[in-house]
Order: C-alpha cells, then sequence, then structure tokens
C-alpha cells in the first residue's frame, strides 16, 4: 500500500531544513491534477469498471434487501428488533448515533479547519464531505423507522395538522429534527458548492455532448470568472463560519437525547463535548479507513499525502484521548457525587451482564489509538488503516454501552431485562453499510473525489513560496 | 444591451496568459485603461487579483446577516407562537415560553436561514445559472477551469475600440487573443418546452387538490388496515373473561390478603376511633357513646390546629360554614331554592358547635367524619387519618369559641370587642 511518495515523504519530514510538500510529485501540474482526478472519471478502465460493477451489484443487493426490511417493519411493527422493556432504544438508536457521529468529519475538515487556514485540509475536504452526507442519509434513516408508524412521522415537523397540534419545543428530540435536519441540509449545500467549479472542470474536459450537459447543468455555467470568485470565498467563508458552531451543534443536541432525561449513566453534563469529540474522533477514523484504499486504487498518493494521514492520526489521537478522558470522568463522577444509583450505573457498565461490551469499547478507543504516539505506527499505512478499523468498532460500541447498559437497568430491578438483538437489528445495520457505500461509489464514479480548484490553489502557493 | 449589438463583429477580445503573475499585470493594465466591462477567469481564486482588477467588496453578508435574523425571529416566534399561543403546552407548571429550552431550535433555524442564502445569494449576484456564455464558443476557453488565465473585455464597454483594446492586451504579453464569436441573439429555449412546463406545473395542482378533496370529504366505507399487527393486537381488557386462567378473568387479582403500601390500618382507636372493632358492627344511631375513644391520639399542638383549620375550609366550610353553625353556602343556597321547589327532603347540616356534638367524645366526631352520617357522606376515603384527627381539633376550637364567655378573652383584649 506504501508507495514512492511515502517513501519520500517520510525522508522530508524527517528533514528539518525542508518544509515538507502538500502536494508531492515533481511533474504536478494543474493539468496533471486534472487528469489524476478527473481522469478517474473518464477513463474508468476496464478493470476498475469491472471491479465497480461486481462492487456496486453487491452493495445495490444489500441495499435492496434493506428496502425489504423496511418493508416487512412497517406492515409488522418494531417488534421485529430486539427492542422490549424496557430497552426500547436498541440497536435503532445506536445506529443512529454511530453513522450521525461518523458525519462529523466532513465538515469538520471543510469548516473548522479552513477557518484555522489548515492548508492540508484541501487534499480530504471533499472526500470527507461526501462521506459526512452519506452518513447523514444512513442516520436519519434509523429514527425515521424507528417510530414504528412511519406514516405520521410528519409530526415531527412543526406543520399546520387536521389535529391542530404543535410539536413540544421543549422536548430534545424535536431538537434534534432540527439539529440533524439543519446539518445535512448545510453539509449538502456546502459540499455542492464546492463542487461547482470542478464540475466546470469535468464539463469543460468532456469529449461527450451527454457528459458534457449533465456537467454543464450541475456547473450552472461557472466560468472561473474573479468577479465571481470573489463572492464564492466570500460565501465560503460565511458558510465556514457558520458550519462551525453547527458542526459542535449536531452531536452536543444528539447527547441531549439522553443527557436531557433523568436516567443514571444519561443524565450528565459532561455528554456534550463528549459526544463532540467522540463524533470527530469517529469521523476522522472513517475517512481513514475509505481514503487509504482509495488512494492507492485510484494512485493519488501525491495528492493525499502520508503527511495527510499523518496528521489525521494525530486527530484521531487527541479525540481518542478526550474521550478516554471522559470514560474515566464519568466514572470519577459517580463515585464523586455519593448518588448509589450512578455508582450503581458504572459498576453494572464496566462489570456486569455487558462488561465484554464496555472492555470492547475501551479497548478500541482508548487503548490502541495510543499507539499513535510512535511514529512509526502514526506512519505506518496497514497499522493505522487497523487501528482506524478498530476505533470504527469501539465507537459502535460505545453507543451501544450507553444506550443499552443504562436502559436495560432501569429504575424498578422487576424490569430489568437483558437485550438480545434479532436477525433483523443485525441486518438493517448491515442494510445501512449497503446505503453508505453504494452513495460512496457512486460518488467515486460521477464526482471528483479531491477539491481540484483547491488543491490547484495550494499547488500555487506551495510552488512559488520560498522564490 | 443596445439594439446594434447584433451587428457587431465579435462580442470582445479573449486573451490568455500562462500565469496568474501574468494575468495580475495585465488586468491592472486594463483597469488602470479605464475599462468597466471586463473580467479575468482563473482555474482557482487568485489572490490579489480583486485589488488588481478593482473589485469592490461584496454585499453578501449583509444578505446573509438578515437572512440569519429572519431565521432567529422565525425560530422564536415559531415556538411562542404554538406551545404558548395556539397550543399551549404546560409541562411541570413552568412558563409556556422561555428562552433556554428556545435555544437549540433558534440557533438551527438561523444557522438554516442563513447558510442556505448563503449560497443561493451567491449564485444570484453572479447572475448563476447561467447555461450559456458566449465566451463557451472560444475552444481555448475551455482550459479557463483547468490550467489557464484569462482576461475577457466586452465589447459593450464605452471605451472599447476593436484596435486600441488588441493593442492593449498585446503589450500584455498574451500568449493568445481570441475574438469571442457573436452567434446572435442568445440561446432561446423552444416554445414547445415552455409549453411543458406550464403543463406540468398545473399538473403538479392536482395530486395536491386529490389530498385536499379526500381531506374534506367523508366516507363510510371501513377503514383500510394496511398494518395488521398493529391495528388488531392480541391482547385482553381486565374484566375480559379469557381461557387461559382457572377463573375466567383476565385480569390477576393480588394474592388474598394483600394489603397495599400505607393502607393497613390495624388500630382501631386510631385509625377508627372506637376502643373495639366489634362495636362498629352496631349502626351508628344505636351506639353508645361509650364505645368511642374519649380524647383524640394525637396530642393538640398549634401545627396540629392550623392543619385543622386549612383542612376544614376545604372540606366542611362548604355545608356547615366557616364558625361551623351550619349556614354554610350549601345551606344558604338550598334556603332559596326551597320556596321554588327545587329541593325536597332538605336535611340541614349540624350545627357543630350545639352542646349535642360538644358533648360527644372525640371517636365519634373522628367517626362521623370517617362514615358520615344522615345525609352527610363519608370522607374517609378522602381526608387521611391524621387530617381527620386536626379536623377533630379544630372543631373542638370552634366549640369553644361559639360557648365562649367574656373570661375567656384575655384582658388585654377586651377593650377591641
Amino acid at each position: 500500500m506504501s508507495s514512492q511518495y511515502d517513501l519520500e515523504i517520510l525522508q522530508e519530514i524527517e528533514d528539518p531544513t525542508i518544509r515538507p510538500k502538500l502536494i508531492m510529485g515533481e511533474s504536478t501540474t494543474y493539468a496533471s491534477l486534472d487528469d489524476d482526478v478527473v481522469g478517474i472519471i473518464e477513463g474508468f478502465t476496464q478493470k476498475t469498471s469491472i471491479a465497480w460493477y461486481l462492487m456496486i451489484g453487491a452493495t445495490l443487493s444489500v441495499l435492496t434487501m434493506l428496502g425489504g426490511i423496511v418493508a416487512y417493519l412497517i406492515v409488522t411493527g418494531v417488534g421485529i428488533w430486539g427492542n422490549q422493556s424496557p430497552v426500547f432504544w436498541g440497536w435503532p438508536i445506536v445506529n443512529f448515533v454511530f453513522w450521525v457521529g461518523i458525519a462529523h468529519a466532513g465538515t469538520l475538515i471543510s469548516a473548522i479547519l479552513f477557518l484555522l487556514k489548515q492548508d492540508w485540509r484541501t487534499s480530504i475536504n471533499r472526500f470527507a464531505e461526501a462521506m459526512t452526507i452519506f452518513a447523514v442519509c444512513c442516520a436519519g434513516l434509523f429514527p425515521g423507522i424507528h417510530v414504528g408508524r412511519m406514516w405520521v412521522v410528519y409530526w415531527l415537523f412543526p406543520i399546520p395538522n387536521q389535529m391542530e397540534m404543535w410539536p413540544n419545543f421543549r422536548s430534545p428530540l424535536l431538537w434534534d429534527v432540527f439539529a440533524v435536519g439543519t446539518y445535512a441540509t448545510i453539509s449538502l449545500l456546502f459540499w455542492y458548492m464546492g463542487l461547482i467549479p470542478d464540475l466546470a472542470t469535468i464539463r469543460d474536459r468532456a469529449t461527450t455532448k451527454l457528459r458534457q450537459g449533465i456537467y454543464a447543468v450541475f456547473s450552472m455555467g461557472w466560468t472561473g470568472s474573479s468577479r465571481h470568485w470573489h463572492r464564492y470565498e466570500k460565501a465560503y467563508l460565511i458558510l465556514a463560519g457558520l458550519a462551525t458552531p453547527l458542526v459542535l451543534s449536531v452531536h452536543t443536541v444528539v447527547s441531549f437525547d439522553f443527557a436531557v432525561s433523568q436516567l443514571p449513566g444519561w443524565h450528565t453534563t459532561i455528554f456534550p463535548p463528549y459526544f463532540v469529540a467522540g463524533a470527530i474522533f469517529s469521523g476522522f477514523a472513517m475517512v481513514n479507513t475509505l481514503i487509504i484504499p482509495i488512494r492507492s486504487i485510484f494512485k493519488l498518493q501525491h495528492i493525499v499525502t502520508l503527511r495527510h494521514l499523518e496528521v489525521m492520526n494525530k486527530v484521531i489521537l487527541a479525540t481518542g484521548s478526550m474521550v478516554g478522558y471522559a470514560y474515566a470522568m464519568e466514572f470519577f463522577i459517580a463515585w464523586y457525587s455519593g448518588n448509589p444509583y450512578e455508582r450503581f450505573v458504572f459498576e453494572n457498565r464496566a462489570f456486569g451482564n455487558y462488561w465484554w461490551a464496555y472492555w470492547t469499547m475501551v479497548s478500541c478507543n482508548v487503548i490502541f489509538p495510543q499507539l499513535f504516539w510512535f511514529k512509526s505506527i502514526r506512519r505506518s499505512v496497514p497499522a493505522m488503516l487497523a487501528i482506524c478499523i478498530l476505533v470504527n468498532v469501539g465507537m459502535w460500541f460505545e453507543r451501544f454501552v450507553i444506550t443499552v447498559t443504562s436502559l436495560s437497568r432501569d429504575f424498578l430491578p422487576g424490569s430489568w431485562n437483558y437485550f438480545k438483538p434479532t436477525t433483523f437489528d443485525y441486518l438493517t445495520f448491515l442494510g445501512s453499510f449497503g446505503l453508505f457505500f453504494t452513495l460512496f461509489l457512486l460518488f467515486v464514479r460521477f464526482l471528483p473525489m479531491i477539491a481540484i480548484s483547491e488543491v490547484k490553489g495550494i499547488l500555487y502557493k506551495q510552488n512559488n513560496s520560498g522564490h | 444591451m443596445d439594439n446594434n449589438q447584433n451587428e457587431l463583429p465579435h462580442l470582445g477580445l479573449l486573451a490568455e496568459y500562462e500565469t496568474p503573475e501574468a494575468l495580475m499585470a495585465a488586468s491592472e493594465k486594463v483597469r488602470d485603461g479605464g475599462y468597466k466591462r471586463w473580467d479575468t477567469h482563473t482555474p482557482f481564486p487568485v489572490h490579489g487579483i480583486d485589488d488588481a482588477m478593482g473589485i469592490k467588496p461584496t454585499i453578501l453578508p449583509w444578505i446573509v446577516l438578515g437572512a440569519g435574523a429572519t431565521g432567529t425571529m422565525t425560530a422564536l416566534l415559531l415556538q411562542w407562537w404554538t406551545n404558548a399561543v395556539a397550543y399551549p403546552f404546560l409541562i411541570s407548571g413552568k412558563p409556556l415560553f422561555s428562552w433556554v429550552p428556545s435555544f437549540p431550535v433558534t440557533f438551527e433555524l438561523t444557522v438554516l436561514f442563513a447558510g442556505v442564502t448563503t449560497l443561493f445569494a451567491m449564485l444570484g449576484l453572479n447572475r448563476l445559472p447561467r447555461l450559456h456564455n458566449p465566451l463557451f464558443e472560444v475552444k481555448r476557453f475551455a482550459r479557463a477551469t483547468q490550467d489557464r488565465f484569462f482576461l475577457a473585455i466586452d465589447s459593450a464597454d464605452p471605451l472599447f475600440n476593436d484596435r486600441s483594446a488588441r493593442a492593449l492586451l498585446e503589450s500584455t504579453g498574451a500568449n493568445a487573443i481570441d475574438e469571442v464569436p457573436n452567434k446572435g441573439a442568445s440561446l432561446v429555449p423552444p416554445i414547445w418546452l415552455l409549453q411543458v412546463g406550464i403543463m406540468l406545473a398545473f399538473a403538479s395542482f392536482v395530486p395536491l387538490g386529490l389530498i385536499y378533496s379526500s381531506w374534506e370529504s367523508t366516507s363510510d366505507k371501513p377503514a383500510w388496515h394496511f398494518v395488521w399487527d398493529m391495528d388488531f393486537q392480541e391482547s385482553y381488557r381486565a374484566g375480559e373473561k379469557v381461557p387461559l386462567f382457572e377463573n375466567g378473568m383476565a385480569m390477576r387479582a393480588p394474592v388474598e390478603g394483600t394489603i397495599a403500601s400505607g393502607e393497613l390500618f390495624a388500630d382501631s382507636s386510631f385509625h377508627r376511633g372506637v376502643l373495639d372493632d366489634a362495636s362498629l358492627a352496631i349502626p351508628a344511631v344505636d351506639r353508645d357513646a361509650s364505645v368511642y375513644v374519649v380524647e383524640s391520639p394525637m396530642p393538640a399542638t398549634m401545627a396540629l390546629m392550623e392543619r385543622g383549620r386549612e383542612r376544614f375550609a376545604i372540606y366542611c366550610i362548604p355545608c356547615h360554614g366557616a364558625s361551623g353553625n351550619g349556614n354554610g353556602i350549601v345551606q344558604q343556597r338550598a334556603q332559596k331554592l326551597i320556596p321554588l321547589d327545587m329541593v325536597s327532603n332538605w336535611v340541614t347540616p349540624t350545627d357543630v358547635t350545639t352542646e349535642t356534638v360538644a358533648s360527644q367524645p372525640d371517636g365519634q366526631l373522628f367517626d362521623s367524619i370517617t362514615n358520615g352520617i344522615r345525609n352527610m357522606p363519608a370522607y374517609g376515603p378522602q381526608i387521611t387519618v391524621e387530617d381527620r384527627w386536626a379536623i377533630v381539633l379544630f372543631v373542638r376550637a370552634l366549640q369553644r369559641a361559639a360557648n365562649a364567655t367574656i373570661d375567656d378573652v384575655p384582658a388585654a383584649n377586651r377593650g377591641g370587642l
């Protein structure tokens, strides 16, 4: 998986006399960037085509299965899942929080890192934003089908209805509708806006009328006019400024779903920051998990360099440590509060029925990412891939631990129960991956994976600094 | 645009440059040449070109500010109107509208309005989407989104003169200078497209109309059941007959001898005011006063007296009146209704301050409150045991007050009478 660029950048990072490049390759020009990125869309070779069709065939079948399960769910009810008293929030909510957490990397990279003038973001922001939108799609699916009676799901929104009733604006579940809905909309607009100049590039390189026509419509007649760029850049800055508090608010509001309720194990003030750190942690891990194979399949190692991956790993290490701190702090507060119910919940988390889930979570999220303190591991592609996959697993378990262990031991010992997922739980979760990867494969096939115009700007800056 | 535009040989000149620096230098020259209708086209935003071209700051931020403020107000009004006015939500006695719980939705709607406006205002200010642009007619211009830098001067510029503009561009060291061909009027969509569009616009109202008409109409056909599992659930009502259990009842009765929490009334003198429960078998009117507890088992304290006054005010005053003389509001109303023949067999509420009642032992008063007497209903189920004793204590105070003499008033207060 490592290429000549990876070896080159390793030497550059080690040499303090040179500033390591963000875009590698002596012969990289604006035109060669277009060839490398747009070329993927234009010239799907026979080999990659067959692989692509096989893969999308597989993901589409999984997606179809998801459609079948949802249909069966509608006519049968949520009883097909393992949701039973007292664990009424089973896997669907676990999966919702899992996906919405993953969705945090894209806007973080495109907005916060933009405001912080982190130039390295340009190589991965498009990719991360796309992943964000697909993850939000998967996330939005779960609360929608979890309500059981999907035909009244419009009750979630403040629209006039025949009952002349309005939703309760004091419910965090309603805030969630607004937060996730706004986040999905703004992420999509942000992503689309970034795509406009690149779609124009594809349009202008197109060799067939059909491709030219389609990309012409979506690029809206972009000509790269400086007067347009002026407003475009201002708009990008404003959107970044708006998206920055937004991205922090979304998982905060998701955490309110838990924290505002009275259940021991949920009712804590640490939840908002802890959830946001966890979301960034899982999102970055997912970006790395996906981009590592993609950059080697499509030969993008000179644009998404080992240095980019290393910086991502540092963010994973930092957020992973924050998450570890939050885990420790939850235990400390449970002891320090002197609240016997709170204490019981946390003892039960670590040593109760679900000890296996808790310790899977701790090892995947706290212990393994600490290996990134070592330079050699942080820069080893197989090692980081393995750790990032473990982080993804661990973050799913985190949501499982929070949701299920607290609920299964609620206030009435008489109703305590052990949550058992059904086959449909497994298949629904698998189905959400079908949705995610179908969208992802379509993205790889039809849209530029790298923000070309931004990378060109970085390339210009890189070639013209130090002269 | 003037009418003779179609007669112009071309719409302007387009110069191509290799690097942003060359374009920047050329821009400064064109700007200093006094041209107004011209533009540069680059594959990525070139920093510093705004100054080189003399582009003024955009008003976009102000539009976004307005949209954001609209979002804030919309959210606040929406939450206040829906939850405090149109459909008041009373939750745990909290105010119908307050700022803190309104914050998340207000924040999200502010960002939503501002963000959506940012993109669409940017496109609008840029006059996009514009699918046809005369510049696209120049083959070379395709590289404007790839790797070349262009400068275009519009022939509609008042200063434009083919020869001088060309000379100016040549002096900037352009790679190439092209004329933007004049292909006549810009692309007009064919008329059938317009007709189809209008028809589709009208057709889009059909589903809405159908929904509205079915909403407004009634039907005597049975409802459709899409979800049988939910519409026909296997469950029993509490009193229903079921074959599952021996006694055939769906509801499971508690184990025999079960006593609900807090309802073990074992102490006959405290809970029932009698010395021996056996005496309760005799009807109340035939009972001898000696079967009752003489004195309340609860010590007479000021707190108990206050409690008794409060409970008396709630449960007893309507009939017995504030001083216990039996002239409560119910009695007064009955006196008004009796001459109208609207009440018959009226039994006047007892005056609890009379010697008859005052001579009864505490336990008898307690029993009367608990089980009722004559027309008075039983208050046992409504008033707790302790509160009933508190009322007894207060009734004693009323009796004392009703039969008081001047000697009962402290000497210091007698002047106030």
